[in-house]
């Protein structure tokens, strides 16, 4: 017992001698540094584009290029649409209807999904005779999964209810290394850039920077007050930006290694479900439980526009990788085009 | 939404909803009529009633939760308190046992319980039940012999009952006492030594980082989206025009890999950062043309070599490495590249057994040596400042004479006005037919 008192005790105080070093890099703050920043103004945006055609609440959206996106929805369908012309590309029946995530390879090649059946099922789009068919099933986790990024056509990271990510290799089926360290169910992640780290979202409260070629978690960033549900990098990837159910979003900066803005209002009571960076990171769009979305001047930390149109929660989220609109999902349905 | 068994009190009202929840799917689905069908189990000679299983894919989830929360418990594995849908037997708890019911559990019941289990067999308590045991004895030492009484009256009554009877009672309060074993919030989790000494030395290292000052990291980020403001659509529009409002997909032409002549906006993007030149497969082609004039191209065939190995089929890799070494780092190989000898040492002797990663010092090391040296050359030389010149600036499409096309940044136009615009719209495309 004294044993664990001890141990106890020098954990709690080296937190206090961490959170005192963050303290001491903190020597502005950003109202004063952005003062001179010119105002973004208001942001509104149009629908362009509606994609009708699932049948159940959409889960997830990932952005493959500037038009192609998948989506997934309980009715048991991954989606994959031409957003510009509206066209569904494919439509593929899964196994299991409880999908909670999917995700479009760079490449363009395969896609993958995953949700209460604990497993990430990889699909190849470019199969020798058009048909789009299971390529790979990864099961190893023993919770349901929350969320999965392609790395490249051979590697794909997972996070799980489990508390773990997992990096598989996806030719084998094989996990090739296991994330531990978070102490609750690890509900979103983020692939850096530059590809070297990701970072995870979880229901302890915490995000984690993850090491993707030695497995080490490198930093942790606490401050919220419930579940990250969201998260994501700013695109310089210096930054980390999570949504949590205390309804605000954080901006994390990976070098002073703490949290330098909070994106709250007091007007916004619930929790945010999904978020992306827009194409300069100067605009953060985030979904909420109240049927709409919120933009964010990421620098002055004010809201600068909504997007309103969905008849329910928004779920999901994503900008295309060339900046020019950005996608929202919705447990209407429907899923639509904002420009 | 998650429902954190692990706390005190307070959270039972927010767990009751789910709770009662629970508990209506689970008295229906004993219903005789309704309900699923239970039958009787033969242990050796005993016959212990009301035994089922569950088979539906479907409702697995909504299984594992019962099982999770202790509404139904399985015969076989009864520790591992998962669902699994094939003919393993399972069997309702007693409403008695339900969390509802019963919590918060007590240390003295749990006491009772454990005692009870050291009387009946001698070592039969498993280790972290012996940890319990312990730390409750001292805990609670003034009513130590009152827990032991009640153990042994509890043992003595319960031999007075039908043995099937008997085996039903004790799986049952098996059963609770592994959903309920208290206590167990995340936050006075007891973590083993293990743990604390890695936490330790995760908070140790993070002390030792070195950390930013706010205002560079703050300074760095409005730059960033100073550079990046012309070129971002949402923001600043984009030219000729953005093809989701004009329906005109001449900019995803003008843009595409293979052009002629790129954009001014992209050739300008080579410029904020090396990575920006290398993630464009045509700002690779320009580079690697001026490298060959320089005599230094071997770099950047290493580097994308390197790339391929990293991001390539791990059947290959081996075979990759192989060729990587014959080209560019044997003794006199034929595109020799300049690393220092301690990184060579290191690569060399990765490569006896070579995996996904084994070149990444190597690769960092020229990657460095090509952002110092030869890509600032780069961006002052002739043939970089010339293709900037020679780079279009698309002309705004002719029928966007609107003057919303362009996201302005004050404030947004009226309602009355927007639909003007649409009309406008309409009107535009029937003529351009």
């Amino acid at each position: 017992m004294g044993e664990m008192e001890q141990l106890r005790k020098e954990a709690e105080s080296l937190k206090d001698e961490i959170t005192a070093a963050r303290k001491a890099v903190q020597d502005l703050t950003l109202q004063d540094h952005v003062a001179g920043t010119a105002v973004v103004g208001r942001v509104q945006l149009k629908t362009r584009k509606t994609l009708r055609g699932h049948l159940s609440k959409i889960y997830a959206v990932h952005w493959g290029d500037s038009k192609l996106c998948v989506s997934a929805s309980q009715d048991g369908k991954l989606i994959v649409w031409d957003s510009y012309t509206t066209n569904k590309v494919h439509a593929i029946p899964l196994k299991s209807s409880w999908v909670m995530t999917c995700a479009y390879a760079p490449s363009g090649n395969m896609v993958a999904c995953g949700g209460l059946d604990n497993m990430c099922s990889i699909y190849n789009l470019k199969g020798k005779d058009g048909n789009v068919k299971v390529m790979r099933e990864l099961a190893a986790h023993t919770g349901y999964l929350s969320c999965c990024r392609f790395l490249n056509d051979n590697e794909i990271i997972t996070s799980s209810g489990d508390c773990t990510c997992v990096l598989w290799d996806i030719e084998t089926g094989s996990q090739k290394t296991v994330f531990a360290g978070h102490l609750g169910d690890c509900m979103s992640l983020g692939v850096a850039p530059d590809f070297n780290t990701f970072i995870s979202g979880a229901c302890d409260f915490t995000a984690k920077l993850w090491d993707i070629r030695d497995g080490q978690c490198r930093q942790t960033f606490g401050g919220h007050e419930s579940d990250i549900n969201a998260i994501g990098f700013f695109p310089n990837g210096n930054a980390v930006i999570t949504g949590s159910d205390d309804a605000s979003c954080k901006l994390y900066d990976l070098r002073s290694d703490q949290e330098l803005i909070t994106y709250q209002d007091s007007g916004i009571m619930c929790g945010v479900t999904s978020l992306a960076p827009s194409f300069s990171g100067r605009l953060i769009l985030a979904g909420y439980d109240d049927f709409n979305c919120n933009i964010w001047d990421s620098l002055k930390a004010e809201r600068v526009g909504v997007l309103s149109g969905h008849d329910n929660r928004v779920s999901c989220i994503g900008v295309t990788p060339d900046g020019m609109a950005c996608c929202t999902g919705s447990w209407d349905s429907f899923l639509k085009i904002w420009n | 939404m998650t429902i954190n068994t692990l706390s005190q009190d307070g959270v039972q009202r927010q767990q009751m909803p789910c709770l009662t929840k629970m508990e209506r799917m689970i008295i229906s689905m004993q219903d005789p009529d309704m309900g699923i069908k239970l039958r009787n189990q033969r242990l050796l000679i005993t016959v212990i009633p009301h035994k089922c299983s569950i088979s539906d894919e479907e409702a697995l989830h909504v299984g594992q939760l019962f099982v999770k929360y202790g509404y139904i418990y399985p015969l076989k594995e009864p520790r591992n308190l998962i669902l699994k849908a094939d003919d393993s037997s399972y069997r309702f708890q007693t409403p008695y046992y339900w969390m509802s019911t019963r919590w918060p559990a007590s240390e003295l019941d749990y006491a009772i319980y454990l005692a009870k289990k050291n009387i009946r067999k001698q070592g039969e308590l498993i280790e972290y039940e012996k940890e319990c045991y312990n730390a409750l004895h001292k805990r609670i030492n003034h009513t130590w012999d009152f827990v032991v009484m009640q153990a042994r009256e509890q043992l003595r009554a319960s031999k007075q009952r039908r043995k099937g009877d008997r085996i039903v009672l004790e799986c049952q309060e098996q059963a609770y006492w592994l959903v309920n074993r208290p206590p167990v919030s995340p936050e006075h989790y007891k973590l083993t030594t293990l743990t604390k000494n890695t936490i330790i030395e995760h908070n140790r290292i993070s002390l030792a980082r070195n950390r930013v000052k706010s205002s560079i990291c703050l300074e760095s980020y409005v730059k960033y989206c100073e550079q990046y403001q012309p070129h971002d659509p949402i923001m600043q529009g984009c030219l000729p025009s953005n093809p989701w409002i004009t329906d005109d997909i001449m900019f995803w032409n003008m843009n595409s890999e293979t052009v002629a002549l790129p954009t001014k906006l992209r050739v300008e993007r080579w410029s904020f950062s090396f990575m920006e030149l290398l993630n464009d497969q045509m700002g690779r082609k320009e580079f690697l043309t001026y490298l060959e004039k320089e005599f230094s191209a071997e770099n950047l065939c290493f580097w994308q070599a390197c790339e391929d190995v990293r991001h390539g089929e791990t059947a290959k890799i081996p075979e990759k490495v192989d060729e990587v070494y014959k080209q560019f780092l044997a003794p006199g190989a034929s595109r020799w590249v300049n690393i220092d000898s301690k990184t060579m040492e290191k690569t060399l002797e990765g490569l006896k057994r070579p995996h996904r990663f084994v070149l990444d010092d190597a690769q960092m090391h020229i990657y460095f040596l090509m952002k110092k040296d030869s890509y600032p050359r780069y961006l002052k030389s002739e043939l970089y400042k010339n293709l900037l010149a020679r780079a279009i600036v698309p002309q705004e499409t002719k029928k966007s004479v609107f003057p919303f096309m362009r996201r302005q940044r004050h404030s947004s136009p009226s309602p009355a006005l927007a639909t003007q615009t649409a009309e406008d719209d309409g009107k535009a495309k029937d003529e351009s037919r």
